[in-house]
């Protein structure tokens, strides 16, 4: 398998070479790695790419998943158009 | 037990500013101490932006010291920061608003920052998307702009892991001995660091850091919110300002923004659905182009508010305790400036740019406050 070939992250186009080399070079937590990497930022709000690593990360380090930190996932759940939240003038 | 020559606590940009600073001029045994991971507070929470535009001399001589350097970071640290100057737009609604800013225009000129005010349809040449109807004019400064958080913090470690300058990230400090008014060593979790000189940069965990060595510092926090749309293709450089609200666009093509919801102090860092519903429609209301646009992801972070807004710089009553805080929302974009300041200030016991030194903790006691009328967001 060829490590450059697997995307991890479609949306910022993130590979499994690029998550080892950045763990190898000693980031080893999941937020510092997300925002070397800048995986999960994207559209699908992480919700394919973070397990991956999560994965990736306990391999590496030969621990658990979970064991090296969580992301925190922000809302909203899904991207959301602007003009949902716009209150108009009478409601205020 | 580990001697160090400086221990400087937290990793956003002030402390890894600091060392990078002492370390370009010499000072390698330094220690940077942060709880969690560097960038993980208020640096990594930040709106991007970066202004000249205030209405004091302290913050308008700052900041454009802190421009050039950002400049000078760009093309000398060993990653990009992605520092662009797109200038900040600044929409003024009234006449009267206007005739404010032309002051504020005057004092920054005379101290070497090149903002005007322009009319509405110059506003709208510079941003072509703007609404303008409800719009009297604007203050305008081409060589304002901003910068990537996450890649500043990643160049700044690079930067120091080359001069091998060690950061010591997820270890907290839980004491600060001092002896006969001098600081001792600062004691963490995993370590014993004997040393003569703290540097509290530890963002809204300052004042507890400050504590621990018998200093009270009169810092509140106050909860500001962001949110980011998703990336689409970049077609705006400048940063908007109208009122609270204030957005532009990454280089990796999202909006960022935020607004504020004057908030009483808090501790809590939730965001809140009442947050994007005033940002939206604000925005919509400058920006109605970006109605269909979806926002992505929202969060919370801290200003550390000092009594008059400007940051807390240089010595405390405890000899050897150093202070570099109380940003009021300001910090990222002061980063630059103030690491250079804090360690000239060390290592030749001067602050190099004289407007700096109105900035001391003792000005409280001596009621010499200063008071910023631009605080955004």
């Amino acid at each position: 398998m060829n490590e450059k070939n697997v995307i991890i992250c479609r949306c910022e186009d993130v590979t499994l070479r690029d998550v080892i080399d950045a763990i190898r070079s000693g980031i080893t937590d999941m937020e510092s790695l997300k925002r070397k990497l800048q995986f999960g930022t994207g559209p699908c709000q992480g919700k394919t790419c973070i397990p991956l690593v999560e994965k990736v990360l306990a391999r590496e380090l030969g621990k658990k998943i979970g064991e090296s930190g969580k992301i925190t996932s922000r809302p909203p759940e899904s991207p959301v158009p602007f003009g949902i939240f716009e209150s108009s003038g009478e409601e205020k | 037990m580990k001697s160090k020559d400086v221990v400087i606590i937290g990793a956003g940009i002030t402390g890894l500013s600091v060392a990078y600073y002492l370390s370009r001029n010499g000072v390698r045994n330094i220690a940077v101490i942060d709880k969690s991971f560097p960038g993980s507070g208020s640096t990594g929470r930040c709106g991007t932006g970066i202004r000249q535009q205030f209405t004091t001399r302290e913050h308008i001589v700052l900041m454009r010291e802190s421009v050039k350097l950002w400049r000078e970071w760009e093309t000398s640290l060993p990653l990009s920061v992605h520092f662009r100057q797109g200038g900040y737009l600044w929409l003024l609604e009234t006449e009267k608003e206007v005739s404010n800013f032309e002051k504020y225009v005057k004092l920054q000129n005379l101290f070497g920052v090149e903002s005007r005010i322009i009319d509405k349809y110059e506003a709208k040449q510079i941003v072509p998307d703007l609404d303008i109807e409800s719009i009297a004019g604007a203050s305008w400064c081409p060589t304002d702009g901003n910068a990537y958080p996450f890649d500043t913090v990643e160049a700044l470690k690079l930067a120091l892991k080359n001069y091998g300058t060690e950061i010591n990230a997820f270890e907290e400090v839980v004491g600060i001995e001092t002896r006969g008014g001098a600081v001792k060593s600062v004691i963490t979790n995993k370590e014993t660091y004997s040393t003569n000189l703290v540097i509290d940069a530890a963002g809204f965990g300052a004042r507890k850091i400050a504590k621990m060595a018998g200093i009270d510092l009169p810092l509140k926090l106050y909860r500001h919110q962001i949110a980011v749309s998703e990336p689409v293709k970049v077609f705006l450089e400048p940063m908007i300002v109208k009122g609270e609200l204030y957005f532009t666009q990454t280089y990796r093509g999202r909006i960022i923004g935020g607004t504020d919801l004057n908030e009483p102090e808090t501790e809590s860092l939730q965001s809140t659905e009442r947050f994007l519903e005033k940002y939206a429609t604000e925005l919509l209301s400058v920006m109605p182009v970006l109605s269909s646009l979806n926002v992505m992801r929202q969060w919370a972070g801290f200003y550390v508010v000092s009594p008059d807004h400007h940051p807390i710089l240089g010595g405390t009553p405890v000899s050897g305790f150093l202070v570099a805080t109380g940003f009021s929302g300001h910090g990222f974009m002061l980063g630059p400036v103030i690491g250079k300041l804090m360690a000239m200030y060390v290592l030749h016991g001067i602050m190099y740019l004289p407007e700096a030194n109105n900035l001391g903790l003792d000005r409280f006691k001596k009621g010499k406050l200063i008071e910023e009328k631009a605080v955004i967001g």
